[in-house]
């Protein structure tokens, strides 16, 4: 899974799988998940930092060491205003202009606000970014989105946290159709690793998964079989799936089966 | 004079500049980043940028995210 065989924002990548950093039980069991998941980016923040404490600078240092690629978000933000300054503040703190951009139009579900975000995706492309927009499943919005000049695209499964998988694959195999050449990665409430899995068979491009990984009784074990299933996913998707039929078609060959009868039979008593 | 540091209010004794404020507030050898009133402040300025009596200093450095 080291081999790099995926081109996101300019980088040659081994692996689908874009992991979140938080909620783990410790920095030591994060850094073992991610090793165990095999993901080239990970997910990271901003936070208030006081004078005296130095929370962020131990996890920033495991970070750069295990040589990932990051990716800034700007959780919590709910203006554009918010958003613009917090992705600066990124840009300048993780010395990338990778951004996952967040803006949050409703507390309880954290559903993207679709004109926010639209109106933030548009100035930070502007100003240089490579924006992976945070976005529910809407098709006009993603169109909006793309027009203000983001080649990536996340809608989300369900909402953050809430471990749903995909809730509206209808929408999501939409935009897959819609937008071939558009870099497509599901983000937010992937619970399982067939969750993730389904959503790369519909041929998403990743899968971002955070407290699935994180929550799991083993975050190291839970990783790698995300790991294992985004690969096995894209594998599928590349290998063409079957068509699913009403009917039973019988795998073994008939012909010549003992007892055979050329006609479907009543059931016996 | 009160300047305003993640939401808590701090005293500074004399106008000063980011660079000094933050470097008497502890910060100097910390990875962070600044908004000064909402805008982004780039490292380069910070020596650049006076403060006033009822600014308002956000100070972000990394942490985990999803």
């Amino acid at each position: 899974m080291t081999t790099p065989n995926w081109e996101i924002g300019g980088r040659a990548l081994g692996s689908r799988l874009l992991l979140g950093t938080a909620r783990y039980p410790s920095l030591a069991v994060l850094q073992q998940a991610i090793q165990a998941s095999g993901a080239a980016i990970v997910t990271v923040s901003l936070r208030r930092e006081s004078a005296s404490g130095r929370a962020g600078s131990q996890f920033w240092s495991l970070i750069k060491e295990m040589g990932v690629q990051v990716l800034p978000n700007t959780a919590g933000c709910k203006t554009v205003k918010e958003a613009l300054t917090t992705a600066e503040m990124a840009r300048e703190v993780f010395e990338t202009a990778w951004l996952k951009l967040e803006v949050i139009g409703d507390d309880y579900t954290l559903q993207p606000h679709p004109f926010l975000l639209v109106e933030a995706a548009e100035e930070l492309c502007r100003r240089g970014f490579e924006v992976f927009p945070y976005t529910t499943e809407d098709l006009v919005v993603a169109e909006r989105l793309i027009q203000a000049g983001c080649k990536i695209l996340m809608p989300w499964g369900a909402p953050i946290g809430s471990g749903q998988g995909l809730n509206n694959p209808y929408a999501l195999r939409t935009l897959r159709a819609r937008y071939p050449e558009i870099s497509l990665i599901v983000d937010a409430g992937i619970g399982k690793p067939s969750h993730a899995l389904q959503a790369m068979e519909m041929g998403y491009d990743g899968v971002l998964v955070n407290t699935a990984v994180a929550r799991a009784t083993d975050p190291v074990q839970m990783g790698r079989a995300f790991g294992l299933a985004v690969a096995a996913g894209r594998l599928a998707y590349l290998a063409g799936a079957m068509l699913a039929q009403d009917m039973a078609e019988p795998s073994t060959p008939v012909t010549g089966t003992p007892f055979w009868h050329s006609s479907p039979q009543e059931p016996t008593k | 004079m009160i300047i305003e540091v993640n939401g808590e209010k701090r005293q500074l004794d004399q106008p000063q500049v980011l660079a000094e404020a933050i470097t008497h507030w502890g910060y100097q050898c910390a990875l962070i980043a600044v908004a000064h009133n909402d805008e982004f402040v780039p490292r380069s300025r910070y020596a650049a940028t006076p403060l006033q009596d009822g600014d308002r200093l956000e100070i972000v450095a990394p942490m985990q995210g999803g």
